[in-house]
């Protein structure tokens, strides 16, 4: 049999490709290589941490959880794999209107993860809960927040994977080496010179809005943000992914990459900024729906949450969705947060987020502060939306 | 006629071709359950990929098409091999998951439809049997 292969591999390789090292390995491996070809890689590079999209049943179906049950038979992670968020709460669905035959499946999916060793975190922010890299590692992560955000922020190094080749890249510990684990693929292709002011993370939102919808694939080197916070960037990030694919971006004075700056300078004016917020803003959105926490909320942004429900109630035909890790929502039960949030009449959702829930005609009108969930709250749910600041979000949502 | 192209998924089948110029997103563009294409205005709109050496261009779309692909393949409506000038991520690791043949870097548009083809993915062989 003659395989042409530019890829160069080794003997461990060769045997896991081979079958010796059971039948989920050498899968995982033919999907690692074929990549590999078709990007013209020419060897594979071992990765440290994996992050897999793909958990919620809504979006698996039941042929998706065969396959990760067929490769759970034998599969067996080889480095740290977290997953993203589900459809659910793991815990709590039944109260937030999850049907028990979702629930009964979406558990089937998490105990396949399981069984092969996956660290069943659902979250879409796994930096914020113990999966790390530092700058210059590389890795395989699915998500694509969490790429543009390990890519950008940490400066560690990964592609746009996809559910199975994540999972493939974790079952074999490597990934072949192409894209934006080379140098020459990092480097910044356009200037944006930012000059509106940005306060909070909707603003952060509407930012990647602009900017990934004119940038669309090419690396941004962005100028004129003084300050943002974790909290901001993971906002960005989001948007900037969900609007333009953007897997890396560079942020003068924020981000650790080092690039030449592009001549090609564009700027965003607080006229762009005004006008993407009206894009988002659906007239006539009648509010049922308020959700925070796309990305996952931080325990910074929940106890500000907190603060801000403390003493109040959720008004009637409202319902609110703070969504977050299932460690950090840990975290606001041991500080009381959860307690004064639910006291509120608010949700504290943890593993599950309003883009992979099945919420489809459950509600009319979404407010939030993130323009990824507008994205998706509009094309997979057929919600309006409004995007207003987390302080506002609270006060619709109360009032 | 036969074409050497590359191997991105093996095995070795012969059968009839379905060809199209139009690039094929699985995910919401072919109906799991059925094998057939339902995109809006596809060239294949309404004719079923099933147990076809499926002859398209090139995948789009998101990643859940690789999915797509297993589904068909478990539901018995999965094409018998797929040629593609240029194989999509999506779509290799879907022929992959799904153990469809799969041959790239070959010629499309000199195939035609309902012709006899063999496809040696383990060689990166189309041929055009008549």
């Amino acid at each position: 049999m003659v395989i042409e292969m530019v890829l160069e591999l080794t003997r461990e390789e060769q045997e896991m490709l081979d079958g010796k090292q059971g039948r989920a390995t050498q899968k995982a491996m033919e999907i690692i290589t074929a990549l590999g070809e078709i990007y013209g890689a020419e060897r594979l590079i071992p990765v440290s941490s994996v992050q897999i999209a793909g958990v919620s049943y809504h979006n698996l179906g039941e042929a998706g959880l065969e396959y990760l049950a067929e490769m759970a038979q034998d599969g067996r992670v080889r480095v740290l794999t977290t997953l993203n968020p589900a459809g659910m709460d793991l815990e709590e669905w039944k109260k937030h209107g999850i049907s028990e035959e979702f629930a009964r499946n979406q558990q089937r999916v998490i105990d396949a993860f399981a069984a092969m060793g996956v660290i069943t975190t659902c979250t879409c922010t796994p930096y914020l809960i113990g999966n790390l890299p530092h700058y210059g590692e590389h890795i395989a992560w699915a998500e694509s927040s969490a790429v543009c955000f390990a890519n950008s922020v940490i400066g560690a190094r990964t592609n746009r994977e996809g559910g199975p080749s994540a999972l493939a890249a974790a079952l074999t510990g490597r990934t072949a080496e192409y894209g934006l684990h080379l140098d020459k693929n990092r480097l910044a292709q356009v200037t944006y010179e930012v000059e509106a002011e940005l306060n909070g993370t909707d603003d952060f939102g509407l930012l990647g809005q602009v900017i990934g919808a004119r940038t669309r694939k090419k690396i941004p080197y962005i100028r004129g943000i003084l300050h943002a916070t974790t909290e901001e960037l993971k906002a960005f990030c989001a948007s900037v992914a969900t609007y333009g694919g953007v897997a890396l971006f560079h942020m003068e004075g924020i981000t650790p990459n080092r690039t030449p700056v592009p001549d090609d300078v564009g700027t965003v004016a607080q006229d762009d900024m005004d006008r993407a917020r009206e894009e988002l803003d659906d007239e006539g959105a009648e509010i049922d729906f308020i959700s925070i926490g796309c990305p996952h909320a931080s325990i910074k942004e929940i106890a500000r949450i907190a603060e801000l429900l403390d003493g109040k109630q959720v008004a009637e035909g409202k319902t609110v969705w703070i969504t977050t890790a299932r460690p950090t929502k840990d975290l606001a039960i041991k500080m009381g947060y959860y307690e004064t949030i639910e006291r509120a009449g608010a949700f504290l959702v943890s593993d599950a987020c309003c883009a992979v829930a099945p919420l489809k005609g459950r509600f009319h009108g979404l407010m939030t502060d993130s323009a990824k969930a507008c994205f998706y709250a509009r094309g997979k749910n057929a919600f309006k939306t409004i995007i207003r600041d987390v302080e506002e979000c609270l006060r619709e949502a109360t009032s | 006629m036969r074409f050497r192209g590359r191997k991105i998924c093996k095995g070795k089948v012969v059968g009839e071709a379905l060809v199209t110029s139009h690039d094929i997103s699985f995910y919401g563009g072919c109906d799991p359950e059925t094998g057939v294409i339902v995109e809006k205005g596809h060239e294949l709109e309404g004719k079923s990929v099933a147990g076809k050496v499926l002859v398209f261009p090139t995948g789009k779309g998101s990643t859940v098409g690789s999915y797509v692909l297993y589904a068909l393949k478990k539901a018995g409506r999965a094409p018998l091999a797929i040629v593609n000038r240029e194989t999509d991520p999506v779509v290799a690791v879907g022929s992959i998951i799904s153990e469809i043949p799969t041959v790239d870097s070959v010629p499309v548009e000199k195939i035609r439809t309902g012709q006899n083809v063999e496809v040696d993915a383990d060689n990166g062989v189309v041929s055009i049997l008549e």
